[in-house]
């Protein structure tokens, strides 16, 4: 591309600042190039707007009343009364966000560092790396329907894996993986991750590749260990990187929703499970709906989301223009 | 290089341009497209047709269904075109379904549930149809078919009663005594306990938390009446109430007879378990026959009414579901539709479904009773001798109160029961949100 642009443009671009005036500059584009500009620009904004930001705004409006989702006039404005109630008066709310919160926590914390940490080994010239990478990446690329299938039947109380070998090795307990409110948000967690790593890591092996090894090299020949190497050259040097995996990551643990949803049994939140995300369909999907209150908790779940990648956006951003 | 660049020069007929435009052009139909189906959707009629949408996904109900309009087109000479979808998903979208272009006809649940809908004018009265079928049911039957507003809303197919399942060889290798009482029911299942046995089969795991609505319906029927577990779903009184508070003490009594694990099992595995004579009893409906394919094990599976706790209520209540269909509000072929309903409301249209799919009763009053099971004919008496028919918690009350709020507390609840004071707190704090319109 770059090779392309000088030659590309010569004829109108001195014609531009020639004549001067911006009354004449939409002579330039003859009709037939304004109307494929006007279908170009216009046909994906208005898909934006039609499928994204009415979607969004519309759902702003309706978190300030009451409806039932059948006739719009039922729609009934109720003011703040949606939130209020769901800050004091709804008893998933708080678990949920909790939950979301320790999502994140351990997405960022775990399986994130454990997929950088593969693909640097893998990025290694070790034997069969190709197998590691396929093995590693193959949950990535399973549906989340067999991914809940394949960690039920691990979970299963009475045929599961973990039950049985736990009952071979100590007989007579029982641990109830899905059941427990306790400790089911941890096993939906390790099967999230199970995916999670392989994502991360494949992200992270292509942007290592991406690396002049003649840094590692200069490294090497400064003495730096393998561990200094990864920190100190390795690891900046692949800051777009590194800023996708965050962004990635953040956004995969705010908007979790089908895992736990498959392994719940796909009937919305469950004890111990609570998602703001799953509370959202409990309240809108369902025969009888509350769209306000799930609008409202859906905004809510956009101004932590916004909260979340605004901050670091604009940090990151401000980074770079200094 | 070269090669490319000449490539471009003397190919100049399909310019960036054009594609681009094309292929923007593309995208827009591709956008608009399902506009335009949408707004074709309400197609021309045929009177020759109704459409019958049914939630009898599974392979036994699928075939009764489809043995029963097959019958009904011989007759008619219309022609019924079913659209079948997976029970839980039509649950799941029947508001979007019913405002959509739903079928003319569609299966449906007796009681609140059918009256939300009735009200929320998404169906249309069937009074005419019920004039012609009327006779054939029973009094309490004709209420539970009515809304609100005493209008016709529903034609029954079939209910089935919920009861404490065991098996009779079980019963008998170990000497236990069928419980009338529930100091008797609590003795059992201790004994069963010491027997090694996990006295109540139990499995509410994943979409199966509604399996443990059964125990709380009769345990609240039993120990405060009809009247007041009518009220409590209805919303009408609190759950605060002392009287519920009294239900789940009852309740706690006998969790430690649960069957272990039980918030991760389906309800299949669990009835299996009873099946593999690993639980001793379980208290679940009629369908449970529907696991079994040896007539064998069947003619060995027997129940009884869940016990007596309260002497003022006795075992008057029978926790018995209704099915049976509905008419959308706009059907488009409407006296084919109400054609199909009287014959599904005809004696003969539950003989026919009944003998493809044997884990229900009719509820027609002429229905041929003669190849009954001895279940179906214990469940048929168990229900005729009944006082009082309640439907289901989830088809009792509102459904989206039961399983949002009421579910996800009781379950969290019997994992580690207390005295469920914050619990009916929770719940009673919600109630304001689905009972006030």
């Amino acid at each position: 591309m770059p090779s392309a642009s000088p030659t590309a443009p010569p004829a109108p671009a001195p014609q531009a600042p020639a004549t001067g005036a911006s009354r004449r500059r939409p002579r330039r584009l003859g009709p037939g190039d304004r109307l494929f500009l006007a279908v170009v620009i216009g046909v994906p904004l208005l898909a934006l707007l039609v499928f994204v930001w009415l979607p969004a705004l519309a759902s702003m409006g309706l978190s300030f009343t009451s409806w039932d989702g059948i006739y719009l006039s039922d729609i009934h404005w109720v003011g703040l009364d949606n939130y209020h109630q769901i800050l004091t008066n709804y008893p998933p709310f708080w678990p949920a966000v909790r939950h979301n919160v320790i999502w994140l926590l351990f997405t960022a914390l775990l399986p994130t560092p454990f997929g950088i940490f593969l693909a640097y080994q893998l990025d290694r010239k070790l034997r069969f790396t190709r197998v590691y990478q396929t093995a590693i990446f193959l949950p990535m690329v399973l549906s989340l329907a067999v991914v809940g299938l394949i960690w039920e039947i691990i979970y299963n109380p009475d045929t599961g894996l973990l039950d049985g070998i736990l009952n071979a090795a100590a007989p007579g307990h029982h641990v109830d993986w899905l059941g427990d409110p306790d400790l089911n948000l941890w096993a939906v967690l390790v099967a999230s991750a199970w995916r999670h790593t392989g994502y991360i890591m494949i992200l992270y092996l292509a942007g290592l590749k991406g690396v002049d090894p003649a840094l590692k090299e200069a490294a090497a020949l400064d003495g730096a260990n393998g561990r200094q190497t990864f920190l100190k050259v390795v690891f900046p040097a692949l800051k777009p990187v590194n800023v996708i995996i965050l962004v990635v990551t953040v956004m995969e643990s705010l908007r979790a929703f089908d895992v736990v949803y498959v392994l719940g049994g796909g009937v919305g939140s469950k004890p111990g499970m609570e998602l703001l995300s799953l509370l959202i369909t409990d309240n809108i999907i369902g025969e009888s709906s509350h769209i306000g209150y799930g609008s409202a908790l859906a905004v809510v779940l956009l101004l932590v989301s916004l909260a979340a990648i605004g901050t670091f956006l604009v940090q990151n951003f401000r980074k770079e223009d200094r | 290089m070269t090669l490319q660049s000449r490539t471009v020069l003397t190919a100049p007929q399909p310019s960036r341009r054009t594609v681009v435009g094309g292929l923007f052009g593309l995208g827009a139909a591709a956008l608009a497209a399902p506009l335009l189906t949408a707004c074709g959707g309400g197609a021309a009629a045929d009177p020759k047709t109704v459409t019958f949408g049914s939630n009898g996904a599974d392979a036994t109900p699928k075939s009764a269904y489809a043995a029963v309009t097959k019958a009904f087109a011989k007759e008619s000479g219309l022609t019924v075109k079913t659209n079948t979808v997976d029970h839980d998903s039509f649950q799941k979208s029947i508001s979007s379904y019913l405002q959509g272009t739903p079928d003319d006809v569609f299966t449906w649940f007796a009681g609140y549930r059918m009256q939300y809908f009735a009200k929320k004018g998404l169906a249309t009265p069937l009074d005419d149809v019920w004039e012609k079928i009327g006779g054939g049911f029973s009094e309490a039957t004709k209420q539970l078919s009515q809304g609100e507003d005493g209008k016709f809303y529903f034609v029954p197919l079939y209910n089935y009663p919920w009861g404490v399942f065991y098996r009779k060889s079980l019963f008998q290798e170990r000497g236990y005594t069928v419980p009338r009482t529930w100091s008797e029911f609590t003795a059992l299942a201790k004994r069963m306990k010491k027997d090694g046995l996990s006295p109540i089969a139990s499995g509410y795991g994943g979409g199966d938390a509604w399996s443990i609505l059964g125990a709380f319906d009769y345990l609240n029927l039993r120990a405060n009446g009809y009247e007041f577990h009518m009220s409590l779903m209805r919303g009408e009184v609190s759950w605060t109430d002392k009287r519920a508070a009294t239900t789940l003490d009852l309740w706690r009594e006998i969790s430690p007879y649960y069957q272990q694990g039980a918030g991760g099992r389906s309800w299949q595995d669990a009835a299996q378990s009873l099946l593999d004579k690993k639980s001793g009893m379980a208290v679940i409906g009629l369908f449970l026959g529907q696991q079994v394919s040896d007539e064998a094990l069947r003619a060995d599976i027997d129940f009884f009414p869940f016990p007596e706790i309260d002497p003022a209520n006795g075992q008057d209540a029978v926790e018995a579901p209704t099915d049976g269909f509905m008419l959308s509000r706009r059907p488009k072929n409407e006296k084919g539709a109400k054609k199909l309903l009287e014959f599904l409301g005809s004696a003969k249209a539950e003989g026919l479904y009944m003998g493809v799919d044997p884990s229900n009763v009719a509820v027609h009053a002429q229905a041929d009773t003669g190849s009954y099971n001895p279940l179906q004919k214990k469940s048929a008496e168990l229900i005729a001798s009944a006082k009082h028919i309640t439907q289901f918690a989830d088809r009792d009350s509102d459904p989206g109160f039961i399983s949002t709020v009421v579910l996800p507390g009781l379950t969290q609840w019997l994992g580690h029961p207390d005295d469920g004071a914050a619990l009916l707190k929770r719940i009673e704090s919600q109630r304001s949100r689905f009972f006030t319109s």
